[in-house]
């Protein structure tokens, strides 16, 4: 752009044709918008066409593959282990939510008041939030070993078990174990995302209320929480996401085991896509998340329309 | 706020606080003890007597050796901290100049788009992994680190222009129109008198980013699959379990010293970071 002073002529008009260019709106916006559109089309909008087209055909890695229809799904609907995973998701959605919710607010509500070293305690219980992921879940699956669980040590030193507990072994067992590490994470986004929402409440109310001789517990009951409620609601629905199409945690601690039965959605995908090779299967399975998600961001939508416009 | 006698304090706010630290942070106590003890003290069965699994006496630093002598670990450091890095870098940018369009200008379908990218943040990188490693291949990317460069944007854009858009739209339109009678052109204003404004936003977009894109696992896993190639979480899921033998040792050393990047930077940025995260819920 600086060069142009030497060539004022025919530089001179070029750049005040694109000044002109840049001085339209829509212009500018068009291009501001344009590295973003280009990736996300490129890397969503395209891989979910292909997706659904992949999961119409017979492709397995390294075969094309032909159209059949909905051949994929039908096949699906009688798989027993199918079945299991879409199953263990919504349990595994729902419980983890309701605890991660009510720990979350309780342990928000705690953070709202005074005490010393405040500050401190806010930044490290984050933490289980910001390192990554499948580096703590190795923590818990140490954590968990048949034979040299900690826990195990310290519940039979405190003499509450004589026999170990399989945390991951056990069928049942290994489906709690993967909720318990899915809290733990979730924990400290709802405790940080609701304080930020309860800190915006004026604490005249409270006394108000106070005064007028309401108990602390009516008072969480008729002014926090309505209040809290459109920040709540967009940290549940945000997480419901994130859960549901979770694949991490289940990977590392038991890998869809023992005998298939903690296998999620996404785990399962990935085992029958690039375990198996059967590229369009497991699109299919990846794909039968949508109607749900495609559920939850319409009410989010829905919902921050209506928070909007009130 | 009315406060009641002592006990009730210690009973109802102290007490659980403790325990709620000790549950968080917990088992990173657990990797830094594992990651110093020596084997012979991290292989005693859970049952086994006088044994205590809280502390050793006799530190070690041979896990850490192993890590970076015998395994690539590392090259995986770099790796993540160069596909971390540059897509943080291109997702600001794409962030401010949509977020900036969005909150700023008037222009057909800005609604439509604004949606678009919105509801883009909320598809989960799981609902694509199988056709994007189908694209990832026919474009060439596979088993390079622009397999990732390019694709986690996707997931970190649209949290970059939330957050913009939500910066920009405080930032009161006169100053911007001073700019602009005295002579500067939009995209000047933008850049000389907007984007200094908006820094602290920018910070907060760039910090949680990258904790994001250090954090990501399932693109790295299925479109990376040479070894010097991998980023830290799959390097250690993948190179430190040989069958079904877990090598405990080298396995939290290289979880502990992966997280550290991410706990430094978060801890230098506590604030930015919170308000990233609160801002990215509260849109």
């Amino acid at each position: 752009m600086s060069s142009a002073t030497t060539e004022a002529g025919v530089g001179g008009i070029r750049r005040s044709r694109r000044r002109m260019l840049f001085e339209d709106e829509r212009w500018l916006a068009m291009a501001l918008l344009s590295p973003t559109i280009l990736l996300l089309g490129l890397f969503i909008a395209y891989p979910f066409v292909t997706g659904v087209m992949l999961s119409l055909s017979n492709a397995r890695v390294g075969v094309p593959g032909e159209f059949v229809g909905f051949a994929n799904f039908a096949r699906l609907w009688n798989d027993p282990i199918f079945a299991k995973a879409v199953g263990n998701t919504f349990i595994y959605t729902a419980v983890t939510t309701v605890f991660k919710l009510a720990l979350g607010l309780w342990l928000a509500v705690l953070l709202n008041r005074h005490f010393r070293g405040k500050a401190l305690v806010r930044a490290f219980i984050l933490l289980p939030f910001i390192i990554p992921t499948v580096l703590s879940t190795f923590a818990w699956k140490w954590m968990f070993d048949p034979t040299f669980s900690v826990l195990n040590w310290t519940f039979r030193t405190l003499g509450l078990i004589d026999t170990r507990i399989n945390w991951l072994g056990d069928p049942d067992l290994a489906m709690l174990s993967v909720m318990i590490v899915n809290i733990w994470r979730g924990v400290p986004f709802y405790a940080i995302s609701l304080l930020a929402g309860l800190q915006t409440i004026s604490p005249d109310l409270h006394e108000a209320a106070a005064i007028d001789g309401a108990r602390p517990w009516s008072r969480f009951w008729h002014i926090t929480w309505p209040l809290l409620l459109p920040v709540t609601m967009v940290v549940v629905l945000f997480s419901v996401i994130q859960t549901f199409a979770d694949f991490q945690l289940v990977y590392v601690l038991t890998a869809g085991g023992p005998a298939n039965a903690t296998h999620l959605f996404a785990t399962y995908a990935y085992q029958v896509a690039i375990g198996t090779g059967l590229l369009s299967e497991g699109a299919a399975i990846s794909l039968a998340m949508f109607p749900v998600l495609f559920l939850v961001v319409i009410i989010q939508l829905l919902y921050i329309r209506r928070v909007e416009t009130r | 706020m009315i406060e009641g006698p002592l006990w009730r304090k210690w009973l109802f706010v102290n007490i659980p606080i403790i325990l709620f630290v000790f549950v968080l942070l917990f088992p990173f106590y657990w990797m830094i003890i594992t990651t110093v003890r020596p084997d012979s003290e991290l292989y005693r069965p859970w049952n086994a007597p006088n044994y205590n699994p809280f502390w050793t006496w006799r530190p070690t630093l041979e896990h850490i050796q192993y890590l970076l002598e015998e395994t690539l670990f590392s090259t995986w450091m770099l790796n993540t901290m160069l596909i971390a890095g540059i897509s943080t870098i291109i997702s600001v940018i794409c962030g401010v100049f949509a977020g900036y369009a969005l909150a700023r200008l008037n222009f057909p379908y800005a609604a439509g788009i604004g949606t678009g990218i919105f509801v883009t943040y909320l598809v989960p990188q799981t609902l694509l992994f199988i056709p994007l490693s189908d694209i990832i291949r026919n474009f060439s990317l596979g088993d390079t680190p622009w397999a990732l460069i390019l694709t986690y944007p996707t997931f970190l854009i649209p949290f970059c222009t939330w957050l913009m858009m939500g910066y920009f739209k405080a930032i009161p339109k006169e100053l911007e129109e001073c700019a602009r009678i005295d002579g500067a052109s939009r995209f000047k204003a933008m850049l000389y008198i907007i984007l200094p404004i908006a820094v602290p936003g920018i910070l907060s977009a760039g910090i949680f980013a990258f904790t994001l894109s250090w954090n990501e696992f399932i693109y790295a896993l299925v479109f990376l699959s040479s070894p010097e190639q991998k980023t830290v979480p799959v390097g250690v899921t993948s190179e430190l379990i040989r069958g079904d033998v877990f090598f405990w040792g080298p396995l939290m050393a290289g979880a502990l010293l992966g997280s550290i990047p991410v706990a430094l930077v978060y801890s230098f940025f506590v604030e930015h970071y919170v308000a990233g995260m609160t801002g990215s819920v509260k849109g």
